[in-house]
């Protein structure tokens, strides 16, 4: 047991840190070489402003038209996205980790705030997922891979939970925790959850045609 | 669906050709459209097809590119006839290429180009809508898509002029004048079926002292091959214009109220017609702008004894308003002529496509069920306006619009720009004819 989570704490978490920031970097030079050559003439209309506005618009909760027509989902998938970031970035138990390994943190929040914040991170994957399943025009579209991610999305927060409760035995917790994480960031450069970087550049595309082009509001 | 397609044969499916148009277009860009599309089924509520079709789930955009272009490469372009025929019903069939969804995905994927990507693919393999066929065919030999000849516009040309010369004095429809300041270019639909509007413009024209010509060719500005997914045509089709352009020396190019010429000669046509830098040779204005800058000007005034007194409306054509960006300037010309002005909800750039573009007006008797199903969105706007009378600088939504007028009972004149520009603008005296101001 301990020396699986020494691997997956040691060379398990540098594979899949790896895997992640240089899969996201391998993806975006990829697809920045493909539009060099095959997407040249968009380059024709680039447009700062636009591509800003694009991308600000749809960062700040329900400032899409879109959104403000789902405004229960937006608020919802919104908060989601916050805590899914905030949560392991801010968590102390994370940072003491890191402080020991490297001499780095960040600031930490109080651990009742993170435990709460879990909760919260915990009842909006299960809203999605319900939403998933209750609302045709999205439950025709959904295939088992996007369940899956949810589930994985899920997994490292609700084995977080449970562990630091003590709720359940603690080690195969802990090590379902990192190991859940670890898929998890292994996953994201290779599928739709690459979106944490690809969101910025569809984004500002849309800006440059529908705003740089025609000032016509993409959102 | 369509059970008319004889003029294709039901040869074996060419896959070379096939792969050959999605390698070309798979870029960065629709290749991250294709993976980063989370399903998260916001695009469904702004597509007009799928709010018309009882939110039909078979009719979200994300649906409709998944399993048409997203199936294209998915099957690496191996893909038989039985799947194009389905294809054809969902691109040409459930989708105007409006444009509307792009603004409603969190990603702003532009389903309209994998749509658009999806009816070249389709084309290439002989499947597409007849009654743009026929328009294809004409556009290669008369220049136009319905295949007027050059003697014919002339003449038409001629008669008009020579009609309104009760009207306006010394009106005429100078044909290829050199270095005029616009070349207007039309839809055939003007000189074939409804001549009266080029005496319109002429009339608009000759009031505001303008220094225009038309052209004896390269006079249509329509290009329905894009829409067909032809795009070689499409290039040619835009390419004529442009050059005639150029011979003239014309400064710039004028399209009637027509709304995907707009699209094709200022932002796809650059591209269609081989202008790497993306901006078309001659500049590109659209009526609705030029009438705006007369009104602006004082060029043309309104008789204030003619101002319409009627409750009126705007429908925003797709692509003059949301992909054309030019949405204030109808507004504007109706607050000079309009005393009751109801804007739609929603309006400007979120506005509802009517349902008759992107092709599917000249797709004929085939496909009108299904543009009267889903206009059903747009007369309910119009409706719960409680105008009298739209007004729209779109041939495609004036003829859809007067098609739904009859469909939904809406109570409704349908009138493009001219027409109200003409039935209330004051004629100047110098240009008043001799007889009346002998009366005067």
């Amino acid at each position: 047991m301990y020396k699986f989570y020494e691997i997956l704490t040691g060379p398990g978490l540098w594979f899949a840190f790896i895997i992640f920031i240089g899969g996201l970097i391998l993806r975006l030079t990829y697809l920045f070489a493909l539009s060099r050559e095959k997407d040249k003439i968009f380059y024709n209309h680039m447009s700062i402003s636009w591509g800003l506005r694009s991308i600000g618009h749809w960062l700040i909760p329900l400032g899409s038209a879109s959104t403000r027509n789902q405004p229960v989902f937006a608020v919802v998938f919104y908060v989601f996205h916050i805590c899914l970031l905030g949560v392991p970035l801010f968590l102390s138990a994370h940072n003491i980790l890191w402080d020991e390994a490297f001499g780095i943190s960040l600031w930490s929040m109080p651990d009742s705030w993170a435990d709460a914040l879990t909760m919260v991170v915990i009842g909006t994957v299960v809203f999605l997922f319900i939403r998933r399943l209750a609302r045709p025009e999205v439950r025709i579209l959904t295939s088992f891979w996007d369940y899956f991610l949810l589930v994985l999305t899920l997994l490292p927060f609700l084995t977080g939970f449970l562990a630091y409760h003590q709720w359940g035995p603690y080690n195969t917790m802990l090590i379902l925790h990192i190991l859940s994480a670890e898929i998890l960031l292994i996953v994201v450069p290779f599928s739709k959850l690459a979106h944490l970087v690809l969101f910025f550049f569809t984004r500002a595309f849309i800006g440059f045609e529908m705003g740089g082009r025609r000032k016509a509001r993409a959102w | 669906m369509s059970k008319n397609l004889n003029y294709t044969t039901e040869q074996p499916v060419n896959v070379e050709k096939i792969r050959k148009i999605l390698d070309v277009n798979n870029g960065a860009r629709i290749r991250t459209w294709l993976n980063i599309c989370s399903r998260c089924g916001l695009c469904a509520d702004s597509c007009f097809f799928y709010l018309a079709n009882n939110k039909d789930p078979l009719l979200s955009p994300a649906y409709k590119f998944k399993t048409t272009l997203g199936e294209m490469y998915r099957k690496k372009g191996n893909l038989d006839r039985e799947f194009l025929k389905k294809c054809y019903g969902i691109v040409w069939g459930e989708c105007t290429t409006c444009k509307r969804c792009s603004m409603y995905c969190p990603f702003g994927i532009d389903i309209a180009t994998m749509i658009s990507t999806a009816r070249t693919v389709c084309w290439s393999q002989g499947v597409f809508p007849e009654g743009l066929a026929r328009t294809l065919t004409y556009y290669q030999e008369t220049g136009n898509q319905m295949g007027m000849s050059e003697e014919d516009f002339i003449e038409t040309c001629e008669w008009m002029a020579e009609e309104l010369e009760d009207e306006i004095r010394g009106v005429t429809i100078p044909i290829d004048k050199q270095g005029a300041k616009y070349m207007y270019t039309v839809n055939p639909r003007e000189p074939v079926y409804y001549p009266q509007d080029l005496g319109m413009a002429a009339q608009i024209f000759t009031v505001a002292g303008e220094d225009w010509t038309m052209p004896s060719s390269g006079w249509d500005c329509t290009n329905l091959a894009m829409f067909a997914g032809d795009r070689e045509l499409a290039g040619k089709v835009v390419r004529s214009m442009y050059d005639k352009a150029l011979e003239l020396g014309a400064e710039k190019i004028l399209i009637t109220e027509c709304g995907h010429a707009y699209r094709s000669a200022a932002f796809e046509g650059p591209y269609l017609a081989g202008y790497t830098e993306g901006k078309p040779p001659v500049q590109i204005v659209h009526s609705v702008q030029l009438f705006y800058e007369y009104f602006r000007d004082g060029r043309i005034r309104v008789d204030p004894d003619k101002r319409i007194e009627e409750p009126v409306t705007y429908q925003d054509p797709c692509n003059v308003s949301r992909n054309g960006g030019l949405w204030e300037e109808g507004r504007k010309i109706i607050d000079y002529i309009a005393k009751d002005f109801r804007d739609m909800t929603p309006n400007r750039e979120h506005n509802h496509c009517c349902g008759g573009g992107g092709g599917f007006i000249p797709m004929g008797p085939e496909f009108r069920s299904r543009r009267m199903a889903s206009g059903r969105v747009k007369a309910g706007q119009i409706k719960a306006t409680g105008a009298k009378i739209v007004i729209t600088p779109c041939h495609n939504c004036f003829d859809q619009i007067t098609d739904l007028n009859e469909e939904y009972d809406l109570g409704v004149k349908v009138a493009s720009l001219k027409e109200i520009i003409c039935e209330s603008m004051v004629i100047p005296d110098h240009l008043k004819p001799e007889q009346v101001k002998d009366q005067d």
